[in-house]
């Protein structure tokens, strides 16, 4: 269940190939922590591959995150392992969090679906400093933040940000909303009204879609139907699942781009994102997880990587104060998406570019040019300092 | 984008700005003539080498090979190396015909590379196989790999031959290189997202751009530690919009010039208090760097607005920026 062995090989040869001797390479452990039943890997949801869905496991991107800090942590005298913590469900968890705990494993990237975040929160306690590498959720950088809960994974308002600004910048400011019934769409669509109302994006009408085998709904799933009003410049589609959303594009009744859950979407990563170092990032990921990097192997990796930002210069402090030192703003990671990032001190977010992006390429980066923040330009994505109701601190 | 084109209502700012540029030009003639330089410029996504003259003026093209980047000349600078980061190829041009004549093949994704002092061997770094490569020149065979940290950039080649310094981006580490017995001897940690290198004329100080620490760190040659620093601030902007990439210096060893990146600006630095004397306004993402061979003009790619500024040195203004291909990469001077 735990611990993975084969796959090390290639830092085993590198530190051979080096011979550069090492004082007293402290070893520092990273769990991945997921689940074996995760829905959001079961193989038919996976095939789908609807955009800003995860595309595989992260166990991968992790080893990439860890490959890429081994020489600079050896300059500092240090060294990375991951290792898998996967529970086979949710029951079994506690379990696995208990015995990661044992063994002194004290930085966890957390793969688990929302609900399970606050079972590891309460199970790390102040032994170890979490990184949620995969779920959007704003209600984990609000109402139910941790001290020591760290997200590489960008927020959902931060990708509705991102999407209103590329909206704004191009004068689309009529927005037709088509939501589904889940309570995921209906967070997408809270996080989608703050961000409109910021940006000056109008919705002009909202519609409900409803994929169902009831013959007298059969039209709340047909895209001409839903589209047909005139006076909009796109159609949003707030779609969490992704299934309705795929049937968007080219479909609608009026020629209007799709954004949102299809089309145009905000991503953390992309496999076609060409500056930055970013082709290198994506060839290194290709090569060894044999498909596309997605948002959530960019944000796994990543997590590794502040981990080893971390360790190299705090480790010797107790883990609130590496969490306060990672909350100061002052440790940095080079993410490939052009700027230093670094995380917010009020929710433990990490503070990044997101990409505007469709299936084949990336057509804009967020924060758009002429976006101003007094402080900082990246803040203009997700929960500011001022309106984030976090209130637990390290 | 430059400000040089700002324009003026009135009949008597227009004259002023006549005269200007009438007297710049006048200068820029002058500086050619007088000198007969040439400067090539990489073009990465046109795979073109454009050849211009000291003033700025595009004279020709050269077909090369896939997405060049860095280029060097050989010791007799009869020929130009250019260094092919999509076709994993080191492309020999021969100046004289202004033609590619040859190609050395390299390991995948080649960016930045440094000659042996005798020009018979070519140290590469490859991006995505994370080494640097020896390659003979006569022979194009390759000699040897060495294993880097992830994306090694930067390289340059001591002047006796026998050690290399290789930046790894994403280790934020300097590797000092033995290429006698192959071995890295020593991880020297700098900033963030170490990019490239200056040597001081006299070898006693290498200078290192963090692009995103928005520094320069001085290793010292004797100890081979990291010195000093130097920080880079410009008023109004952001530390994280400033990504220093490329460094030079003067041959009197007593000024660097330092491109900026994302600021759009290059700085001239004072080597010898590491103080920022000034800064420039250059294009936009301003990378490579390249002075003129008497140090009074320096000539300044920028990636995304695809253009390059030639700057006054001592006026310390961006006098002219022209059409440069499509993300051009490295300037080369050449007599």
């Amino acid at each position: 269940m735990m611990g993975k062995s084969g796959r090390r090989m290639g830092g085993a040869l590198l530190a051979c190939l080096l011979a550069v001797p090492v004082a007293q390479a402290a070893t520092h452990t990273v769990a991945l922590v997921s689940l074996q039943d995760d829905p959001r890997y079961q193989s038919r949801r996976l095939e789908r591959h609807y955009p800003g869905h995860p595309a595989g496991r992260l166990w991968h991107a992790t080893q990439l995150g860890a490959a890429d800090a081994e020489v600079g942590l050896r300059a500092a005298g240090h060294a990375l392992k991951v290792l898998e913590a996967t529970a086979s469900n949710a029951a079994e968890l506690g379990k696995v969090l208990q015995q990661l705990k044992a063994q002194r494993v004290a930085y966890w990237v957390l793969d688990v679906p929302e609900a399970q975040f606050a079972q590891a929160v309460q199970a790390a306690g102040h032994s170890a400093l979490l990184f949620n590498a995969s779920a959007p959720a704003d209600v984990l950088r609000g109402s139910q933040c941790a001290a020591l809960l760290f997200h590489t994974y960008p927020s959902q308002s931060m990708f509705s940000d991102a999407m209103a600004q590329y909206l704004a910048a191009r004068s689309w400011r009529h927005a037709l909303v088509l939501q589904g019934g889940d309570p995921a769409d209906q967070r997408q669509a809270e996080a989608w009204q703050r961000a409109a109302k910021r940006y000056g994006i109008k919705t002009v009408d909202t519609k409900v879609f409803k994929l169902s085998g009831d013959p007298r709904e059969r039209d709340l799933a047909n895209p001409r139907l839903l589209t047909n009003d005139r006076n909009h410049d796109v159609v949003a589609v707030l779609d969490a699942d992704g299934e309705f959303a795929r049937t968007l594009p080219y479909a609608t009744q009026q020629p209007r781009p799709v954004v949102g859950a299809n089309g145009l979407v905000a991503l953390a990563w992309h496999p076609q994102w060409e500056r930055n170092g970013g082709p290198q990032v994506n060839r290194r990921f290709g090569r060894l997880a044999q498909r596309p990097m997605v948002g959530q192997d960019w944000a796994a990796w990543v997590a590794v990587k502040s981990v080893a930002a971390l360790v190299s210069e705090h480790s010797q402090a107790p883990l609130p104060e590496q969490a306060r030192r990672l909350r100061s703003g002052q440790v940095f990671v080079d993410g490939a998406k052009g700027p230093r990032l670094s995380f917010r001190a009020w929710d433990g977010q990490l503070r990044q570019p997101v990409f505007l992006a469709h299936v084949d390429g990336v057509a804009g980066t967020a924060p758009l040019d002429g976006v101003l923040h007094p402080t900082e330009v990246l803040d203009t994505l997700g929960v500011d300092e001022k309106e984030s109701p976090c209130q637990a601190k390290p | 984008m430059q400000s040089k084109k700002s324009p003026l209502p009135n009949v008597q700012a227009w004259c002023v700005q006549a005269w200007r540029v009438l007297a710049m030009a006048a200068v820029l003639a002058c500086a050619g003539a007088a000198q007969a330089q040439t400067v090539y410029v990489s073009s990465e996504k046109d795979n073109k080498v454009l050849v211009f003259d000291a003033a700025g003026k595009l004279l020709s093209k050269i077909e090369v090979c896939k997405r060049p980047r860095h280029m060097l000349f050989s010791p007799d600078r009869s020929k130009i190396y250019v260094c092919c980061g999509d076709s994993n190829q080191l492309g020999v041009v021969d100046r004289a015909s202004g033609k590619m004549v040859d190609t050395v093949p390299l390991a995948d994704s080649p960016e930045i590379f440094d000659l042996s002092p005798d020009g018979k061997v070519a140290y590469v770094s490859s991006e995505d196989d994370g080494v640097l490569a020896a390659v003979d020149l006569t022979t194009r065979k390759p000699l040897f790999q060495i294993k880097t940290g992830g994306e090694p950039e930067g390289v340059l080649v001591t002047r006796d031959g026998k050690f290399a310094y290789v930046t790894s981006e994403e280790a934020n580490v300097v590797h000092l290189i033995d290429l006698v017995s192959k071995k890295i001897v020593k991880d020297i940690q700098v900033g963030n997202r170490p990019r490239r290198f200056a040597a001081s004329p006299d070898g006693r100080e290498i200078w290192v751009s963090n692009e995103l620490s928005a520094s320069v760190s001085v290793i010292d040659t004797a100890t081979q530690a990291v010195k000093g620093r130097v920080l880079f601030q410009i008023q109004g902007m952001r530390a994280s919009d400033i990504t220093p990439v490329g460094v030079v210096m003067t041959r009197d060893g007593k000024t660097a010039w330092v491109s900026l990146g994302r600021a759009n600006h290059v700085a001239e630095v004072d080597v010898a208090t590491r103080q920022v004397r000034r800064t420039v306004l250059a294009g936009k993402r301003a990378w490579g760097l390249a002075l003129s061979q008497d140090d009074k003009w320096l000539y300044v790619t920028n990636g995304l607005s695809d253009d390059m500024t030639l700057v006054d040195t001592q006026a310390g203004k961006a006098i002219r920026t022209v059409a440069a291909g499509r993300v051009p990469h490295t300037p080369l001077v050449g007599p």
